[in-house]
């Protein structure tokens, strides 16, 4: 195992950096998006609430893997040409987004009405309410929740491997298959993917407690 | 449209439902298989047995904490050197439940949890044993607070299933790639299609979850 891991040391680096990298960056639009839906499902509006709601069934609905290879797949023959790690990406930030609006929403209804109805009566706008009292109670709550959706999106990163995104599984496939040890290949793979992981879920939990 | 109409013919369709059906029944075996597992899991947990609680805590957070693709792969590789039949059907199943039983676990451990203690309290001191207790007493109520996390998990479930496309399950993606990769055209129709199809089947679960979860509260 050890000779595996010097052996081909610069392809299991290159393919953690990259599932950082892609984590980080879904991580990024898939938070932007999700708090938007967010907002937009729980805001007075009918039509932005039909949108939003939309929006979080489909996404919530269709396996990452199908969303990835449409956008790998199908945004190709109409538009530009997208590469694995691209669409990996964009598919990755739009299905955890969903779960990331469902999650938020539900931090912000789980604040009472009466804040809202407090905060409008004291002269705020809508939007004041939201960002200076409804908004700062939600997130204590949705913290904990949220961090569990981060370590699903990194573990979800492997989809990444279905398009040729250079990932830490697709290069743990490309050992495997040129080294023949590929539980050995597994293994490696695995500890590297509790690296980013396990600290991240540990760390969760005590907040949660600390939170609760 | 003239690809459509006959991306769409009753073969193809037949094909695709074929693929579906794969899906659901190693869906279903795995969510009841693995939650057996769970359940054991759960409460091995939740008694807070000496070392054995630890221990099994321990295993279900590493399996919690790796991609599913990743244990897919180490079923399928791995299976054949316990000298096990590497069947795309058995290793998908066996992937899956290791992977949802230590989902479920947590899960019936806060299940457990949510039932009030006095329950047992109760039920011991009116003479149960702790086994008699666990399982006419707290378990019936806990299983009612854990279905719809359950069900929502059993979604996750249906749409994790198209990850063993790559150890050629003949599941419903599979079978969508193997017609547009006989006509390229197909391409659009065959995930159109696939993507209403995972959709319908997981968002009418998804929607009883939350009845259910409603009902219970």
């Amino acid at each position: 195992m050890w000779q595996i891991l010097t052996g081909y040391w610069s392809e299991f680096i290159t393919g953690f950096g990259n599932t950082i990298l892609c984590s980080l960056i879904a991580m990024f639009f898939s938070l932007i998006l999700g708090v938007f839906f967010a907002l937009l499902e729980v805001a007075p509006p009918k039509i932005g609430r039909a949108i939003a709601h939309i929006y979080i069934e489909i996404f919530c609905n269709i396996p990452l893997l199908v969303i990835t290879m449409i956008f790998y797949l199908i945004i190709p023959q109409f538009w530009v040409k997208v590469s694995g790690f691209t669409a990996g990406t964009i598919g990755l930030a739009l299905y955890t987004s969903a779960f990331i609006a469902e999650t938020v929403r539900s931090g912000i209804n789980s604040v009472g009405d009466g804040q809202m109805e407090g905060a409008l009566s004291n002269g705020m706008t809508y939007v004041q309410a939201m960002r200076y009292v409804i908004l700062p109670q939600a997130i204590r709550i949705v913290i904990p929740p949220l961090g569990n959706q981060m370590i699903t999106l990194i573990k979800n990163s492997s989809v990444l491997a279905f398009v040729a995104g250079f990932d830490l599984m697709y290069q743990g496939d490309i050992v495997a298959f040129s080294s023949f040890q590929t539980i050995e290949t597994y293994v490696i793979v695995g500890v590297f993917y509790l690296g980013l992981t396990l600290p991240l879920s540990y760390y969760m939990r005590h907040l949660e407690k600390r939170l609760a | 449209m003239e690809t459509f109409i006959h991306a769409y013919s009753w073969i193809d369709i037949r094909f695709l439902l074929q693929g579906l059906w794969v899906t659901i029944y190693v869906s279903v075996i795995s969510i009841i298989l693995s939650f057996i597992l769970g359940l054991i899991c759960g409460l091995v947990r939740y008694m807070k047995i000496k070392y054995l609680s630890a221990a099994v805590g321990f295993v279900v957070d590493i399996i919690r904490n790796l991609p599913l693709l990743l244990i897919i792969f180490f079923t399928y590789f791995g299976l054949p050197k316990l000298g096990l039949i590497a069947n795309p059907t058995i290793a998908s199943i066996v992937a899956l439940v290791v992977f949802e039983g230590a989902m479920l676990s947590e899960i019936v451990r806060s299940g457990i949890n949510s039932v009030p203690t006095g329950q047992m309290e109760g039920a011991r001191s009116n003479g149960m044993t702790y086994v008699q207790a666990m399982i006419h007493v707290v378990l019936p109520q806990a299983i009612r607070n854990m279905v719809p996390a359950i069900l929502s998990q059993f979604v996750s479930l249906i749409k994790d299933t198209s990850l063993a496309t790559i150890i050629v399950l003949p599941e419903l993606l599979y079978h969508a790639q193997i017609i547009y990769s006989q006509n390229t055209s197909y391409l659009i129709p065959m995930y159109l299609i696939i993507a209403v199809m995972y959709f319908i089947v997981c968002f009418c679960l998804s929607k009883y979850a939350n009845h259910l979860q409603k009902k219970y509260l």
